[in-house]
């Protein structure tokens, strides 16, 4: 058993960074993540693994830290919220098509624009469907716990380094700042120099030795035909990730007459109101996708033969709604998909929830 | 005697670095990139730091610098160099790490990145060509084109009113206390060249030493993009380019007391 302790989301990304051997983290504030920052400055864990936190003058800057250490073969992260992650999205393409592993977090808040410092989900799309310019995918989980925050740290950084991709935990204002148990995991080391060219010395920039050619870390490649090789090569990498790498967990699905999908802290709404309807003699279960890319299509598609409607649960105005209907759609279904949600900082009270299952799937 | 008694290895008095790759270089004929490459080439390779230099391209011109200088590359976002290399010197406090930018490159896109990079005294060399326009692009107006100059997006010369001054980012850089060593050169004369070469091998050296940022300004030609010869550009590059950003040390810690 690790330790246990009391925290809130924000500081057990930095806890769970500097425990799993991360080698550098690189940041700008912004609310509602500021907290992952300050605790590692608190944590100092220059003096104890050797890990690298510093301040970058913004996210643009942060980001391409990220992209300067991960190619070193270094595991290297940086943390941020929407307005943020919006600026990082060119660097996030570089890392992508540079094929670098690195993690990048997005505690959601509100948008467009400046928008609010509350909770929010509607950065799915920007997360999932690209961002950045070009055919690109970023491995993306999304915690629903304190603990899920910690244990997703380090899943995240070997899912990056198993596939030489980019991953992104997106999560939001609400489980940034709520405090719950959470259980540690013990002081990994970092990767030696040793451990780090066994791994990926045939890629990195580690110095050219006499043994090899030298590496070079890019994504430019102006031949055409070389491109959409480069390109084909990335598309079946994505295939391989989501044949391998779904992940998602099923709530009182086993006799659901009727099914939510919701996934960080709106699944979180959905179990209290899986509950009531349940209290209410309702058969509804509750699937939460983990992944959000690659995404639960499969399951989902499975479920929909089953059941007699599908309920989306978002903050936001309806974005993972569109992969669920695609889900269904490619199942050769037709049982009706709906969505609720709220928007701007808001989160669906549990009630909301119920209320909008009687009206668009009971018809009540 | 018999130039087969001649070519022989005890006669060599001269040779290309063998850390220029053996390819035909992309740069125009006359463009001072290629200069500037021989001599960082021969300064890794004198100084036997090969397997732990590691060089940052930019956008731009000097964008396949990685397929000319035989050590380890990374390619960075147009202007993000500083911030890439960084992210590489940080989390590898042993290696010798390079910037190599053109004027867009870092006195536009990423001035913010170079200013903060410097003014943080990243260990870090930075190599800036500085030759008036946007080489890669097709001469467009850079922030360091001289007023009055014509260009693509300036056909009627630079003017003050639509385009503000000439930036001369070299001097706002020497003002940074992180910064060590900030020195303006140029490679167009056999001593200028080599007096280009003892600063760029200075600045390796600072880095090896640990001394923070050193910062070397290449004025620099780019006869295709001003559209004229290269005998003309290194002629208009010493009576205009000159008088805007003077030739020399802007700044040597090393000197002082
Ligand atoms: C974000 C972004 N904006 C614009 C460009 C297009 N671009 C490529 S090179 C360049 C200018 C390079 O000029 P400079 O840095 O002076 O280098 P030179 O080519 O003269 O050596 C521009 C604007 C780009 N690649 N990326």
């Amino acid at each position: 058993m690790g330790e246990l302790r009391l925290m809130k989301g924000n500081e057990v990304l930095a806890e769970a960074a500097v425990r799993c051997g991360c080698d550098g983290y690189f940041g700008y504030p912004i609310t509602p993540q500021s907290e992952v920052m300050e605790t590692l400055m608190e944590l100092r864990p220059w003096e104890t693994t050797g890990m690298v936190v510093l301040q970058a003058e913004s996210e643009v800057a942060s980001i391409n830290m990220v992209y300067g250490a991960a190619a070193t073969g270094k595991r290297a992260m940086t943390s941020s919220s929407s307005p943020g992650v919006s600026l990082m999205q060119e660097g996030i393409s570089y890392i992508a098509g540079a094929e670098l592993p690195c993690l990048i977090v997005n505690v959601q808040r509100g948008g467009p624009g400046l928008g609010t410092i509350q909770p929010s989900q509607a950065d799915y799309f920007q997360t999932t469907k690209g961002g950045g310019h070009g055919d690109y995918r970023l491995i993306t989980l999304a915690p629903a716990s304190v603990q899920e925050m910690h244990d997703f740290v380090e899943l995240a950084f070997d899912l990056a380094f198993k596939y030489r991709n980019p991953a992104m935990i997106l999560t939001d204002g609400a489980l940034g700042q709520m405090m719950e148990k959470v259980e540690l995991a013990d002081q990994k080391p970092r990767w030696t120099r040793e451990e780090i060219l066994a791994r990926s010395g045939s890629w990195a920039t580690t110095g050219k030795t006499p043994d090899r050619q030298r590496n070079v870390v890019t994504s430019l490649e102006l031949d055409s035909e070389k491109m959409e090789q480069n390109n084909i090569r990335l598309q079946a990498k994505y295939q391989q990730i989501e044949e391998n790498e779904v992940r998602y967990e099923e709530i009182l699905c086993d006799d659901a007459e009727y099914l939510m999908v919701a996934f960080g802290t709106s699944s979180r709404v959905c179990q209290k109101a899986l509950e009531v309807l349940r209290e209410q003699g309702v058969k509804v279960g509750l699937l939460r996708p983990i992944t959000l890319w690659p995404f639960p299509s499969k399951v989902i598609g499975e479920m929909a033969r089953k059941v007699k409607g599908i309920l989306v649960v978002e903050m936001s105005a309806g974005q993972m709604v569109e992969d669920v209907k695609l889900a269904v759609f490619d199942a050769c279904c037709c049982v009706p998909v709906a969505y609720t949600g709220r928007m701007g900082g808001i989160l669906p009270s549990p009630g909301e929830v119920v209320e909008a299952f009687e009206q668009k799937l009971l018809k009540r | 005697m018999e130039i087969q008694d001649i070519i022989k290895p005890e006669n060599l008095v001269y040779s290309k670095s063998k850390l220029q790759v053996d390819v035909i270089s992309h740069y125009c004929p006359g463009c001072s990139h290629g200069v500037v490459h021989k001599i960082v080439s021969e300064v890794i390779d004198e100084l036997g730091i090969q397997e732990k230099t590691i060089g940052v391209s930019p956008v731009g011109c000097a964008v396949f610098a990685y397929n000319l200088i035989d050590i380890d590359w990374q390619e960075a976002a147009h202007g993000r160099a500083p911030a890439v290399a960084t992210g590489i010197a940080r989390t590898n406090p042993d290696k010798i790490v390079f910037t190599y930018q053109g004027d867009g490159d870092l006195a536009s896109i990423g001035a913010a990145e170079i200013l903060h990079a410097c003014n943080r005294g990243e260990n870090l060399v930075v190599i800036f060509i500085n030759n008036g326009i946007y080489g890669m692009t097709g001469g467009q107006m850079a922030p360091t084109t001289l007023v009055g100059q014509v260009t693509s997006t300036t056909p009627m010369g630079r003017t003050v009113e639509l385009n503000g001054y000439p930036l001369k980012i070299t001097e706002l850089i020497a003002q940074l206390p992180g910064v060590h060593y900030c020195t303006r050169q140029s490679v167009h004369t056999a001593a200028t060249v080599r007096r280009c070469k003892n600063a760029i091998r200075k600045a390796f050296q600072n880095v090896m030493d640990k001394k923070g940022t050193s910062f070397v300004e290449v004025t620099s030609t780019c006869n295709s993009g001003w559209k004229m010869t290269p005998v003309q550009a290194n002629d208009w590059m010493v009576e205009h380019m000159f008088t805007e950003y003077p030739q020399g040390e802007l700044k040597d810690n090393d000197k002082k007391g």
